[in-house]
């Protein structure tokens, strides 16, 4: 092993481009590798809680059934359809980051950012039905009148489940707003346009988080 | 050690609060883990003190479950798991491949935090009154008694999030960093073992951040998960759990491995045996690592089955497992071995190694396991594999780097006497504890039977020579610091990039970017001239 090639040089002309990366190219796919990673993670972490539900819900399938019936299908299909929008809002605005419009990229960001919104608005309506009906996670759980015992235990995976995708989204919503900042400076260009592209990542998998736990919670037969 | 390095370019502490630099993370690193291996190590002195005699010896028994509930998680989650990969990794990883950093410098420093939040927490339950859960925290005991636990599981699943940044990091680092020319199978075999611990940290982990937070929700809410009286299913909890714990048995002791692959072949001053096979077999135990977790369940009442399969595929851990010892023995075959700490260490590991994993196979079959599950005999086996595996062989790598860390040779000498006590103080301290397993003595009882009494003493005399071992240890190293710079570039003659810059490095690592050529282990074509001048 010998040791040549060109001396370590700051990199004057991108300043995006972190030291320890000789292209800008080696960069983005470091980050894209990460980011798929983490992503992994993500779906581990909600594959325990699936896991979870399913082992319960096999144990307690009348209960499960019965307690699914509280939940209010029209709305949970109105979000499943507001996140799909947002999802394609989203792969605009990505795609807009890599042609290097700024101003659609501005726009598609502040779309899929009110779109989000709408989402966690209409889940803090159902959410607060819950809590006027009692319909609660564990022994917080007072709704009165139910033919099987045990449905609390469909709530505290439905609290559980909608609760940390609900932080997801919110989480995804500053990183959004975020972007949204730094794209009206123009800091971002078809050259380097990564944090968008990761966002975008980010936040498609959030989606599709909940196009399994929309059929899970509210679909049951 | 001459001119400018990572240690002397920036000064005071804010420098190195804020560094970006993976050598100095990997420093701070160091650091906080050795100071939680100290703290781990006194809970365990005082355990073996305890149980001198049987009966009250210096503590009560509430205290006694306390203190080896906090010796499980300390040693577990602040030391070994973050010990090799995030301290001696986190340093190594990029220079070995000839990278300036690893990929994501912020994220490795959110690492560093997470970790010292989490131990933090951890710590912080002693002065709540404690947990007397055992680490496993297994429900409904966890899900009903008093104390610490919802403090213990959040610092569990902010340490997680520490281990999963560092997983994703050495990732990304190992696919888009390498230097030119360092193919994958010209990689040092430390860095296949990061590799492939790193892929169990990123898979396994989240499942226990999960976990720990259905806990968590089922103290606090109890929804019911975990708890029989509400329709709750408590094994479900030790599935759940294993399903990480068991692959972390394999973060733990991979990166033990990766360092005994670069050490024996630097001190036999030969090739490595089987490059391919060492390789090959880390990414091999960490697949069989998930299919394994049962074999903690074998009397928990899980299905007859469920059990054989487990077991048989437990069966084949053993089988990389011992490619990986077959090879290294083959190294050393007509070496030119010199018995210097690092190699002193890696030798213990062999044979500690051996013992414990040879052991786990009794405990893998059904028929002991039934007798000598939750008695000394795994007490004695997880030590001899966590121990005298992956705790030895931290040492050797802590001391095969520790002149490139930190520009100083330490006392020879003593090196040697530390290693020899260490060694004799393990074995006195654990094969004891296999004797009295195998007669019955169950694990984490306070009190015994008068007949075990002289085993436990010899167990609680070994426990003092390990003791002594590591301060003189700590003594030399610890004196070494306060010596004048004296590491040559590369003490050891090894060929791996980080012996072919400065000890300790320059910020950037590398004065050029390195050219790869060849293997890390070509010693073959090194002739001994060359191999002498190198160590100029």
């Amino acid at each position: 092993m010998s040791l040549s090639g060109a001396a370590a040089e700051p990199h004057t002309e991108q300043p995006f481009l972190q030291h320890h990366f000789a292209l800008p190219e080696q960069q983005a796919e470091a980050s894209k590798i990460g980011m798929w990673l983490f992503l992994v993670t993500e779906i581990l972490l909600f594959g325990g809680l699936f896991a979870g539900y399913g082992v319960m819900r096999m144990l307690h399938a009348e209960a499960f059934h019965q307690a699914h019936a509280h939940l209010d299908r029209a709305l949970g299909a109105l979000n499943t359809v507001v996140l799909l929008v947002s999802s394609f809002t989203m792969a605009m605005a990505v795609h807009s980051a890599r042609r290097g419009e700024r101003r659609k990229l501005v726009l598609f960001l502040a779309l899929t950012l009110s779109l989000a919104g709408v989402f966690l608005g209409v889940k803090y309506v159902e959410y607060s039905h819950k809590f006027h009906d009692g319909l609660l996670p564990g022994r917080l759980y007072a709704h009165r009148g139910d033919a099987t015992a045990g449905q609390f235990m469909f709530f505290s995976f439905y609290f559980l489940m909608t609760g940390l995708h609900g932080l997801h989204v919110a989480a995804g919503m500053a990183v959004i707003a975020w972007l949204l900042r730094r794209a009206r400076r123009g800091e971002f260009s078809a050259r380097y346009y990564t944090p968008v592209d990761l966002t975008g990542l980010y936040w498609h998998l959030v989606d599709m988080i909940w196009i399994y736990l929309f059929p899970m919670l509210y679909l049951i037969s | 050690m001459t001119g400018r390095n990572y240690l002397n370019e920036r000064r005071g502490l804010w420098s190195w609060l804020t560094t970006r630099d993976h050598k100095r993370i990997g420093v701070m690193y160091l650091w906080s883990t050795l100071l939680a291996f100290f703290l781990g190590g006194v809970f365990a002195l005082l355990i073996r003190l305890e149980l001198l005699t049987p009966g009250k010896t210096v503590m009560s028994a509430d205290t006694y479950n306390k203190m080896f509930t906090l010796h499980g998680a300390v040693m577990i989650f602040l030391f070994i798991i973050p010990s090799i990969p995030a301290a001696l990794g986190n340093f190594v990883l990029p220079l070995l491949l000839g990278a300036k950093d690893v990929a994501f410098p912020r994220l490795n420093l959110a690492s560093y935090y997470l970790y010292l939040a989490g131990a933090l927490m951890a710590l912080a339950t002693l002065a709540m009154g404690g947990i007397d859960t055992g680490w496993t925290f297994y429900t409904p005991y966890s899900t009903s008694t008093g104390g610490a636990v919802n403090l213990v599981t959040l610092a569990v699943f902010v340490l997680g999030f520490s281990s999963i940044f560092t997983g994703i990091n050495f990732i990304a680092t190992v696919h888009k960093l390498r230097a030119p020319g360092m193919s994958w199978f010209r990689m040092p075999l430390f860095v296949w073992g990061m590799y492939a611990t790193a892929v169990i940290q990123i898979l396994a982990t989240p499942v226990l951040g999960i976990t720990v937070l259905l806990l968590l929700m089922e103290r606090l809410l109890g929804i019911g998960i975990f708890d029989p009286k509400l329709g709750g299913d408590p094994v479900l909890f030790q599935h759940f759990f294993w399903f990480y714990s068991h692959p972390a048995v394999y973060i733990m002791i991979l990166p033990g491995m990766a360092i005994i692959s670069e050490v024996i072949p630097v001190f036999s001053r030969r090739p490595i045996f089987g490059y391919r096979a060492i390789a090959f077999s880390s990414v091999a135990i960490a697949g069989v690592s998930f299919l394994v977790w049962g074999h903690h369940m074998f009397v928990s009442g899980q299905s007859v089955l469920a059990s054989a399969i487990f077991s048989f595929l437990t069966f084949l851990v053993a089988i990389p497992s011992a490619v990986k010892v077959f090879n290294w023995v083959a190294t050393m075959y007509r070496g030119s071995i010199s018995l210097q700490a690092p190699m002193l260490y890696a030798i213990s590991f062999l044979l500690l190694f051996a013992i414990g994993g040879l052991t786990g196979l009794f405990l893998g079959a059904l028929a002991t396991d039934v007798h000598l599950h939750d008695t000394y005999f795994v007490v004695a086996h997880f030590h001899y594999v966590m121990m005298g595996g992956t705790v030895i062989a931290f040492l050797a790598g802590l001391h095969y780097w520790w002149p490139k860390m930190f520009g100083r040779m330490y006392s020879e000498r003593w090196s040697r006497v530390a290693a020899a006590l260490i060694f004799v103080g393990f074995n006195a301290t654990f094969l004891a504890q296999f004797v009295m397993g195998s007669r019955g003595m169950p694990r984490r009882y306070y009190n015994y039977l008068p007949e075990f009494q002289p085993l436990h003493i010899l167990s609680t005399a070994g426990s003092w020579v390990l003791a002594l071992g590591l301060l003189i240890m700590a003594g030399y190293l610890l004196a070494s610091l306060r010596r004048r710079p004296d590491a040559p570039p590369n003490p050891w003659g090894g060929l791996t990039l980080e012996w072919q810059t400065g000890s300790p490095p320059p910020t950037h690592n590398f004065e050029r970017t390195p050219r790869v050529e060849g293997g890390p282990y070509d010693f073959h074509l090194v002739s001994e001239e060359a191999a002498a001048g190198r160590q100029r």
